[in-house]
């Protein structure tokens, strides 16, 4: 059975299921410890890094998390 | 020269050469052609975080002290682009950001409308916006009006090598700008970006000519001294062209001769 408190965003276009409550932070933790060099857009708004912690994920959110690659 | 320097949204660099980091077979040999080509200014695109990836260039540009410069390839209009540009001065704490909008994955050619929209919305935010733009001296100057840093013409097609195909138009450009001009794009080989220098540019930027290049230090190096050479040029003033000779050695003092009487 589905968890009640369980919720559904995209990460970088995939469903990632996170715990209610869950934050920015937390969930680009996952991917990366790197402590500069990344951004995240919530819903197609960046977020800054020091607001991460207080940006809650609801249902649904659309997650953006970009680093610098080779490229131009 | 080292009293020749080349300012940029208020910051003054030594080298013209302002290199991309695309194509790169991998991480040492972009290292090695960076610290060939002397530039003290290259590009990076923002991508979404792959956990899977070892290594970074920006560890590499960090540890040559070269200044990074995002920009916003893949973006076809201005909304995406401004938000990538948000990105990546979050991500890396610049407000500089070279700005491409492109048409078509075809041509890559800029899309001068959303280019323009873009480049407005991000200038009115704060960011040192170098644009990519066609080789339009109209849109040259729209751009510059609006505020943008330098304009960055292609010469040809972005990857395709083909050099500058009008170069009235960049002399059109460089003529008139109030900001700098940057070849950006269709760089081969030496002597395209020599002729970019040549027609005024104040800096060019590339990336595949070197990465792709069969000997990508090498051509790295070459593109160092063609920039040099170039500006040199530039500044040096050439000769007019002329349609006949105009001999070099003086004709006074000439020795008189019989021609009846050949030594041979």
């Amino acid at each position: 059975m589905t968890d009640p408190t369980a919720l559904t965003v995209s990460v970088n276009g995939a469903p990632v299921a996170v715990a209610a409550g869950t934050t920015l932070d937390a969930l680009v933790a996952t991917l990366t410890d790197a402590p500069t060099g990344v951004a995240a857009a919530l819903n197609e708004t960046v977020v800054p890094r020091g607001r991460w912690t207080a940006a809650a994920l609801t249902d649904g959110d659309r997650v953006e998390v970009l680093t610098a690659v080779q490229g131009g | 020269m080292s009293d020749d320097l080349f300012a940029l949204g208020g910051t003054e660099f030594t080298s013209r050469l302002i290199m991309g980091t695309g194509g790169a077979a991998g991480l040492d040999v972009l290292e090695r052609s960076l610290i060939a080509s002397g530039t003290e200014l290259t590009t990076v695109a923002m991508r979404r975080l792959d956990p899977t990836v070892q290594g970074s260039v920006l560890s590499v540009l960090r540890k040559l002290s070269i200044r990074v410069l995002p920009n916003t390839a893949g973006c076809y209009t201005a909304g995406e682009a401004v938000l990538t540009a948000r990105l990546a001065r979050e991500a890396l704490g610049t407000d500089w950001v070279k700005l491409e909008v492109v048409a078509d994955e075809r041509t890559l050619l800029p899309d001068p409308v959303e280019l323009l929209d873009a480049a407005e919305t991000l200038v009115d935010d704060g960011f040192t916006v170098l644009p990519y733009t066609n080789d339009d001296p109209v849109l040259a100057r729209k751009l510059e009006d609006v505020g943008c840093a330098a304009v960055m013409p292609l010469g040809s097609p972005i990857g395709s090598g083909l050099g500058i195909r009008n170069p009235h138009n960049f002399q059109l450009i460089t003529e008139r700008a109030g900001v700098p001009v940057i070849l950006d794009a269709g760089a081969g080989t030496a002597s395209d970006v020599a002729l970019a220098m040549e027609l005024g540019c104040s800096a060019v930027m590339l990336a595949s000519a070197v990465t792709r290049a069969q000997e990508p230090e090498l051509m790295a190096a070459a593109m160092r001294h063609a920039v040099e050479g170039g500006r040199l040029a530039y500044r040096a003033g050439r000769i007019p062209r002329r349609h006949f000779a105009e001999a070099s050695s003086p004709t006074a003092g000439r020795a008189v001769l019989d021609p009846e009487r050949p030594a041979f």
